[in-house]
């Protein structure tokens, strides 16, 4: 199935719910609404034709000034097929929030604590949501485009009281 | 040889350590909570894992990373394109050329920019021979943390002819950044083919001898065959990619299911295993680095039939024109300035590649907004996907039964923590 067909057919079985398609230098993209992305993945999952079977990779991009603010990517890989596929998620500042797609890979956990972590997005769904890179006391979520880079001065021994001062952790 | 967990909860897919401390902190249970890691001989760098035992039987595992979490995809927005290839070799540490071609592939696809057959054939070569040298130290390692010292001492010692060809090419062992967006930093030496097929001629019988120590070996079969295995639903579900997937029984490789720099016109066979268990990742990687050196071969060959040919391309907008074009051309001048001053510039768009590291998939996410530097870089890292499913594979296994585990998963901390 080629891609505008392929994309055609998303339309006829989620109708409304697939808001836009892209293809750059031959890879197709497709934005679905948020509500739908379970059931939409399901369907590339199950439906033999097009056996995308496994979720590659997540991640999320911060469009700042743009709304919706926030992006979610994944992309999905189907092992008889030999291809690929990208489905995007966007959401708004004020309402970062997706379904969680743990219920179909239990390899969705790790990376959507990473984007929850890096962006503050949050899965609904998800059986324990928590930081993952960063300090479990860390205020902020670092790959958000309006945090700058190197606010983070580095402690050495004879500044440390001065910084450490005004940690979180200084507070309890 | 294995026993049945003792189930006193609810088991997730993926626990986190707040999932196992929280309750044992609680009270009234019977099981014992162990803390290992983050600095401890085994877990390959600072891997911290909460361990829930009952006796010496593994109830449930949770990976606790980020210690090496130095912020790398937030400081490539920083770089332009070119700069950032540097920060790509401090990823998987111990594959920095595999981390490269990912990521210069991926500026390339989104610049549509052509590259020389002798810089990519270069590639292939040089991917390759780091797939060996990756699998060198994880073999090495994994052997010394079951005892075996001295096949570290043999691996070690083929490894540092690999390194050698590196410095050769590039002036550095490890943190190569030899793959530049267009084609290579500079081109090959005149020595190199001699010093690849030096090691091409002493790698099978150095590979016949790693196997002689332990392919048959009694004590490692016991540590090895049946534990930790994984079927390849599960494999699926976890996202676990690279001889971890081979060794379930399926046969995928991005280097020939998805193509990239011409490894389609290389011949080269798929090792795969069918139990899934740690004995099986092992039988995959010694046999993934016969293949490699196949390619090596191929692809040595087929550089010596190009002959010599420009290391990167021609496309002034991407590669800087050689000093001699500058000294009399005023275009090729304002094209030097505006690399070194500004950097270039590729279309509005995004680009997913992956490519075959020695983990696994390795992907780079990349979102241009037309600006000399990236807008949003994202390192789909095999070891970060496959560690996720230590966990499943740990339940029910002994204690000592973790650490073959976690060798054999190959996991760099580097790469899971970015």
């Amino acid at each position: 199935m080629d891609h505008p067909a392929f994309v055609e057919h998303l339309h006829a079985a989620f109708p409304g719910q697939i808001l836009g398609s892209n293809e750059f230098r031959g890879d197709l993209s497709v934005t679905v609404a948020r509500d739908a992305i379970v059931d939409v993945a399901r369907h590339l999952r199950d439906t033999p034709e097009f056996a995308f079977v496994a979720l590659t990779n997540l991640c999320a991009v911060d469009y700042l000034g743009r709304d919706p603010r926030f992006e979610v990517v994944y992309h999905l890989v189907s092992y008889a097929n030999r291809r690929r596929i990208c489905l995007k998620v966007g959401l708004p500042e004020h309402e970062a929030v997706v379904p969680s797609l743990t219920g179909l890979w239990h390899g969705a956990n790790w990376h959507e604590r990473e984007a929850f972590d890096m962006f503050g997005i949050h899965f609904s769904g998800h059986p324990n949501l928590e930081r993952i890179l960063m300090p479990e006391d860390w205020q902020g979520h670092p790959l958000r485009k309006d945090v700058p880079l190197g606010e983070e001065e580095v402690a050495f021994t004879f500044n440390e009281e001065r910084i450490y001062a005004r940690k979180p952790f200084a507070r309890e | 040889m294995t026993l049945a967990p003792t189930r006193t909860g609810i088991s997730l897919a993926v626990p986190s350590p707040n999932d196992i401390t929280a309750p044992a902190l609680a009270g009234g249970r019977e099981t014992m909570v162990l803390n290992m890691g983050p600095h401890h001989p085994s877990t390959h760098g600072v891997l911290r894992l909460v361990v829930e035992l009952d006796g010496e039987t593994v109830v449930r595992v949770a990976p606790d990373i980020g210690f090496l979490h130095t912020g790398i995809e937030k400081t490539m927005e920083h770089k332009t394109y070119q700069q950032a290839v540097v920060l790509t070799d401090r990823t998987d540490y111990l594959a920095p050329l595999s981390n490269n071609l990912s990521y210069v592939l991926a500026v390339e696809k989104l610049l549509g920019c052509e590259i020389p057959p002798r810089a990519t054939t270069a590639r292939v070569l040089l991917t390759e021979l780091q797939r060996i040298a990756s699998h060198l130290v994880w073999m090495s390692s994994h052997a010394l943390d079951l005892a075996a010292m001295s096949v570290f001492l043999y691996g070690f010692r083929e490894r540092e002819q690999i390194l050698d060809i590196f410095e050769l090419v590039s002036g550095a062992r490890m943190m190569t950044s030899y793959f530049r967006v267009g084609g290579l930093a500079y081109d090959l030496p005149s020595e190199f083919p001699g010093a690849v097929q030096g090691f091409l001629d002493i790698i099978p019988a150095a590979i016949d001898e790693y196997e002689a120590l332990l392919t048959r070996n009694p004590v490692w079969l016991e540590r090895t065959q049946g534990i930790g295995a994984i079927t390849t639903e599960d494999a699926i579900a976890y996202g676990l990619t690279g001889p971890g997937l081979r060794a379930t029984g399926i046969a995928w490789d991005l280097r020939r299911d998805m193509p990239y720099c011409g490894y389609e016109t290389y011949d080269f066979d798929i090792p795969v295993a069918q139990h899934g268990d740690i004995y099986d990742r092992y039988l995959v990687r010694m046999a993934e680095m016969r293949e490699s050196a196949k390619i090596v071969a191929q692809a040595l060959r087929r550089l010596q039939e190009l002959g010599p040919g420009p290391h990167v391309t021609s496309d002034r907008k991407v590669a800087p024109p050689p000093k001699s074009e500058i000294t009399h051309s005023m275009e090729a001048l304002i094209h030097h300035f505006k690399l070194w001053t500004e950097g270039f510039k590729p279309p509005r768009g995004d680009a997913y590649v992956a490519i075959e590291s020695p983990r696994g998939e390795l992907g780079t996410y990349i979102v241009s907004d037309g600006s000399p530097k990236p807008y949003r870089v994202h390192l789909r890292a095999p070891s970060f996907a496959n560690l996720q499913a230590l966990p499943h594979m740990a339940e029910g296994h002994l204690m000592a039964d973790l650490v073959a585990l976690i060798a054999s998963m190959d996991p760099i901390l580097g790469e899971v923590d970015r």
